[in-house]
């Protein structure tokens, strides 16, 4: 779908600055100069064409009292639908791509403990056949960044 | 750890906010809490940092990033941290983690680069390990994405 102009601006101001107030699309709407209807009908357009794939909370997973991993695997070509619906089948398994490597298969895992994330590789291992998988957790975050400023988008056009 | 009404209170906010004019009236009153109630906790929670964000996730694709690269740096494990916070600086790193050297996989910093296309991102890498020094790296790009989700916590 394409965005207009206001459709930015609603983007820019809910993925940094969400309103916590009793009518945050009110606020947004003032902000903009327009009604709180039409803010409700854009974001609600955005979401159902899959521009803002969601509207809530993003939270720390190692807060939440959960604990993660990358993993990579090394998958035949031939077996790449077959494996990825073995891996995708967890819920833990949030993000999965395939990259250009040998290790081709990447996929970052979510569960409740460290024994659960290793009885989920495991698993993996056991059901694809594929034991050549590395587990990769993290031991110093430097970096997260998730939301985009879309005027630097745009700069960069 | 997290209390069951702050548990809560992740279950209904990973199930996004209903579009309605007061959607944290709607939330509330499911959890039998004031409208008032809810939002100091909400703040509170980010306050804690275990709301890292609140507000619209965005799919970036939509907004012209085209290329996403994975920059993994085999960097030895005393220099990681060094090189993590350097690397980490560059304005075109979106996420800079440090990882287990496992045998076979020397690379310890892992960084992710969006760019508008696979050029630009190998210019980024080639300029960041001209900065920094450590110039044993890799670009790994994604050919396709076979999952995306956000995890649903406290579900099972």
């Amino acid at each position: 779908m394409s965005l207009d102009q206001t459709d930015k601006k609603i983007l820019q101001i809910i993925q940094s600055d969400f309103p916590l107030t009793s009518r945050p699309f009110a606020a947004i709407a003032e902000s903009l100069g327009i009604t709180e209807d039409e803010v409700l009908e854009r974001i609600g357009r955005m979401q159902q064409s899959g521009v803002i794939r969601r509207l809530g909370g993003l939270f720390d997973s190692r807060k939440i009292g959960y604990t993660g991993t990358l993993c990579a695997m090394r998958v035949p070509q031939d077996h790449l639908s077959r494996v990825a619906e073995i891996v995708n089948a967890y819920p833990g398994v949030t993000h999965n791509y395939i990259r250009s490597h040998e290790y081709n298969m990447w996929f970052t895992l979510l569960a409740e403990s460290e024994a659960r994330i290793n009885s989920i590789i495991k698993e993996i291992k056991t059901k694809t056949g594929i034991t050549d998988v590395l587990n990769l957790p993290a031991v110093n975050i430097f970096k997260i960044r998730v939301n985009f400023n879309l005027s630097e988008v745009q700069n960069a056009d | 750890m997290l209390t069951d009404l702050e548990k809560q209170i992740v279950i209904e906010l990973q199930n996004g906010l209903p579009l309605v004019p007061r959607p944290y009236q709607e939330i509330a009153e499911r959890l039998g809490l004031a409208e008032s109630e809810l939002i100091i906790k909400i703040k509170e929670m980010t306050e804690r940092g275990i709301i890292r964000r609140f507000g619209a996730a965005v799919r970036h694709q939509d907004l012209g990033f085209t290329a996403n690269a994975m920059v993994v740096w085999d960097v030895p494990e005393e220099q990681a941290p060094t090189a993590g916070r350097l690397l980490a600086g560059f304005a075109e790193v979106t996420h800079c983690y440090q990882r287990t050297r496992r045998p076979g996989w020397p690379y310890t910093i892992f960084t992710v680069i969006h760019g508008q296309t696979r050029e630009e991102c190998e210019r980024i890498a080639g300029r960041m390990a001209k900065k920094t020094g450590f110039t044993n790296y890799r670009l790994l790009f994604s050919t396709s994405e076979l999952k995306k989700s956000t995890m649903k916590y406290f579900s099972d």
